[in-house]
């Protein structure tokens, strides 16, 4: 099963490669890490995506990854109500028969394209993992030159419903 | 060119990066540097020569490093290392695995190239920091001269506070030579480490009720126990609420051997009583120990019938290996505290305890004594003659388990291995350390033929320091112990584990000014142990033991904990 760990870390050198060092030493099966800085000076903000078998899994992970003197919190928030998002940018190319079927579905989407050239676009688009899939596989057919994904990036939300599973949005 | 001249005095009075670094170490009272020089690291031997820091040249920066260990496994503080950059940093990773798996404290420095040429491939350039940071607890590289009073102090509380664990600081040349432009810092800043020492209350009061409610209770002690100086509130627990005790290997001494509810050393080559108690038992306490699988055996039989309760300091070893049903994250000594504050009513066990006894009494360890010397007879006189009061330090083998099994330790603190990563090498570098740790002690290293050979050359430092270490060599003439397991899963095709060429290990500690006898039967090691046990000098006794020894009893790989052959019949 598929869990979104996030952590924030103290922006020491290194921080990253020990982090990363640790999924490939204890043989984790890692999807997706996305790491940027945050609203504190010094610290940033790492999200990863892992695959587990079980529940004791990610538990190990989640005490191995708060082991590490960079890290200052860690929480696998899978189970909570949150936003999760994706970037991607694709490179599609584009005839003049096509043109307007992949712009009919880049609209319902609300992708964005952020260049146009003689014979492809580029496309960009945010959202969760589901709907970044769902894209992906419709654009698939009409030949992606080059695709770019970030990884996840995910918060709980303010409000905590409980009992609430899995809060989804489309945009 | 006076004004030149008047700038390069003027420089020397300055503080540069290794003058700090040499005032860090003395503030933190290290009182023994293992360490060899190289380019990198001239700014600080520099200053070394004037500080009144012992400095011990090993003739191996891997000797150095295991020294460090040895000395810290002994003196409870961290060792300190120093190496030069490149082959000097790359000598030492054995070392810096085997105190990472063996949670010893180490403070090691790296020289490292200057500052202007890292990542350009130059000489001697080696990323450490890459290398190590999967086997340390926390690595540094210095960037800026004002960083380095503080790096070094947290690099010391972050050896020695928690699980202990090896810290690398990784020391550009032009760092160590320069001077700073700012005023340095000193204050540690560490928000993301806050081990947990003391422990949760109503876990501890859980776990308390469940002893009380055991039938077959048995604590396993760790090093974890070693760590945290409980050897002696354990020994108070064990007693008030009637519990036996095993050991890991490298919680031996944690607990005295001689004492009535001690059941001996579980796993691989642990004892019946041992084993079996941890396989039938209906409660198991364990105490800083990590569930390791030469502990275990297949963990499917492991403790089938038990419910676990783990003490660790360590939050992520709890549950790692072994599902737990009582977790207390803290300190061994605290929890232990507590516990015995809680005082519950102990246990009702009267079968489990005449069970108990009669596995330790029907089945010991045994071997059979012959007119060729047996390697086990050499542990128990060794234990005899010392009267289980010295310090052992062992390599790593059969003669590694047989030390365990025979030498009957009272006391923490005096015994020295490694377990974890089973480092051969390891053995005569560590009882370098262990002896400078406790100069009065006496201190036995047991070691193999092989094993020794992969650190002779520290007979140097032996000798020059005059060392009054007895070196234990039981020469099998084979790689022993992977003698053993070809004899026993490889159909006895000994692909390159006997008789290999070797010296006169008597005339080789000869030519370093070290006494050394060949000893070849049981009445010559009476005579010679008489002899040279109590002498304030160095020795070399080459037991030229029975080659075909195996160690028993064993749990074969996959096998589970109560599956042992060669157990007394
Ligand atoms: C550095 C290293 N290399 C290889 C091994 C594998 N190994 C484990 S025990 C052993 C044999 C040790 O032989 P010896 O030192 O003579 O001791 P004995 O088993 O005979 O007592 C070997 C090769 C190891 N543990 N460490």
């Amino acid at each position: 099963m598929k869990r979104i760990i996030t952590m924030t870390v103290l922006n020491r050198p290194g921080v990253l490669n020990r982090i990363t060092n640790l999924f490939s030493k204890r043989n984790y099966n890692i999807e997706s890490i996305s790491v940027g800085l945050t609203e504190q000076e010094g610290v940033s903000r790492i999200t990863c995506v892992v695959h587990v078998e079980n529940d004791g899994m990610v538990e190990q992970i989640t005490k191995q990854l708060n082991k590490q003197i960079d890290v200052l919190k860690v929480a696998d928030i899978s189970d909570q109500a949150i936003v999760a998002r994706e970037l991607i940018l694709m490179k599609v190319p584009v005839l003049p028969h096509n043109r307007a079927e992949i712009y009919s579905i880049i609209e319902p989407f609300r992708a964005s394209v952020i260049d146009v050239s003689k014979d492809s676009i580029i496309i960009q688009l945010t959202g969760e993992t589901e709907k970044i899939e769902a894209f992906i596989d419709l654009i698939k057919p009409y030949g992606i030159r080059e695709l770019a994904r970030t990884g996840t990036t995910a918060f709980p939300r303010g409000n905590q419903r409980t009992g609430q599973q899995k809060s989804f949005s489309f945009v | 060119m006076e004004a030149a001249l008047k700038e390069t005095k003027a420089n020397t009075s300055e503080v540069t990066g290794a003058d700090l670094l040499i005032s860090a170490l003395e503030k933190e009272n290290v009182e023994v540097i293992f360490g060899y020089p190289g380019g990198a690291v001239l700014p600080i031997y520099d200053k070394l020569y004037d500080s009144k820091i012992l400095h011990v040249l090993p003739r191996h920066e891997q000797g150095g490093i295991h020294a460090a260990e040895g000395y810290a496994r002994i003196s409870g503080k961290p060792g300190v290392v120093i190496a030069t950059s490149g082959p000097g940093a790359t000598n030492i990773i054995t070392g810096i695995a085997d105190a990472m798996m063996d949670s010893l404290p180490l403070v090691v420095f790296t020289g490292q190239v200057a500052t202007g040429v890292i990542g350009t491939d130059a000489f001697q350039e080696a990323d450490i920091l890459g290398i190590t940071t999967p086997i340390t607890k926390y690595n540094y590289q210095i960037r800026d001269i004002k960083d380095i009073p503080r790096i070094i102090k947290e690099a010391f509380y972050i050896a020695t506070s928690g699980r202990p664990g090896p810290v690398v600081i990784d020391f550009p040349k032009d760092l160590a030579a320069g001077v700073s432009a700012e005023p340095v810092e000193e204050e540690i800043y560490l928000p993301g480490y806050q081990p947990t020492t003391e422990p949760n209350f109503l876990q501890v009061r859980k776990l308390s009720e469940a002893v009380s409610r055991a039938k077959r209770p048995v604590i396993l002690a760790g090093a974890g126990i070693l760590h945290a100086k409980a050897s002696s509130v354990l020994k108070e627990f064990a007693e008030q609420q009637n519990l036996h005790v095993v050991h890991t290997l490298l919680g031996l001494g944690g607990f005295p051997a001689n004492h009535e509810l001690f059941l001996g050393m579980a796993g691989m080559h642990g004892c019946y009583a041992a084993n079996m108690a941890l396989y039938n038992c209906d409660l198991l306490i364990n105490i800083g120990a990590r569930f390791d699988d030469r502990l275990t055996g297949n963990l499917k039989h492991f403790a089938p019938k038990a419910t676990v309760a783990h003490i660790d300091i360590d939050p992520a070893e709890i549950g790692k290996n072994v599902p737990t049903q009582i977790p207390v994250v803290g300190d061994a000594g605290e929890a232990l505290r507590q516990l015995l504050r809680v005082g519950a009513s102990p246990p009702q066990q009267e079968e489990w305890k005449e069970t108990l006894a009669a596995w330790k009494k029907d089945f010991p360890y045994h071997y059979e004594n012959s007119e060729v010397l047996k390697p086990q007879k050499v542990m128990e006189l060794l234990y005899e003659k010392t009267a289980g009061e010295a310090i052992v330090v062992t390599d790593v083998g059969q003669h590694q388990m047989w030390a365990a099994q025979y030498y009957q330790l009272q006391q923490a603190d005096r015994w020295v291995t490694s377990g974890g990563l089973g480092t051969m090498g390891f053995g005569l570098p560590a009882s370098i350390g262990a002896q400078l740790a406790d100069p009065t002690a006496c201190v036995v290293a047991v070691l193999g033929d092989g094993g020794f050979q992969m650190s002779t050359q520290e007979l140097a430092v032996i000798a020059e320091f005059k060392l009054p270490i007895k070196i234990a060599i039981l020469n099998n003439k084979a790689l022993g112990m992977v003698r053993q397991w070809q004899e026993i899963f490889y159909k006895e095709r000994y692909s390159h584990s006997k008789n290999p060429v070797q010296p006169s290990f008597v005339k080789l500690a000869e030519a370093y000014g070290i006494r050394g006898f060949e000893i070849n039967s049981e009445a010559e090691a009476h005579l010679v142990l008489n002899e040279v046990l109590h002498d304030k000098e160095p020795v070399l006794l080459d037991f030229r033991v029975d080659g075909a020894e195996n160690v028993y009893p064993m749990i074969a790989p996959g096998k589970g904990i109560h599956e042992m052959v060669g157990v007394k019949k």
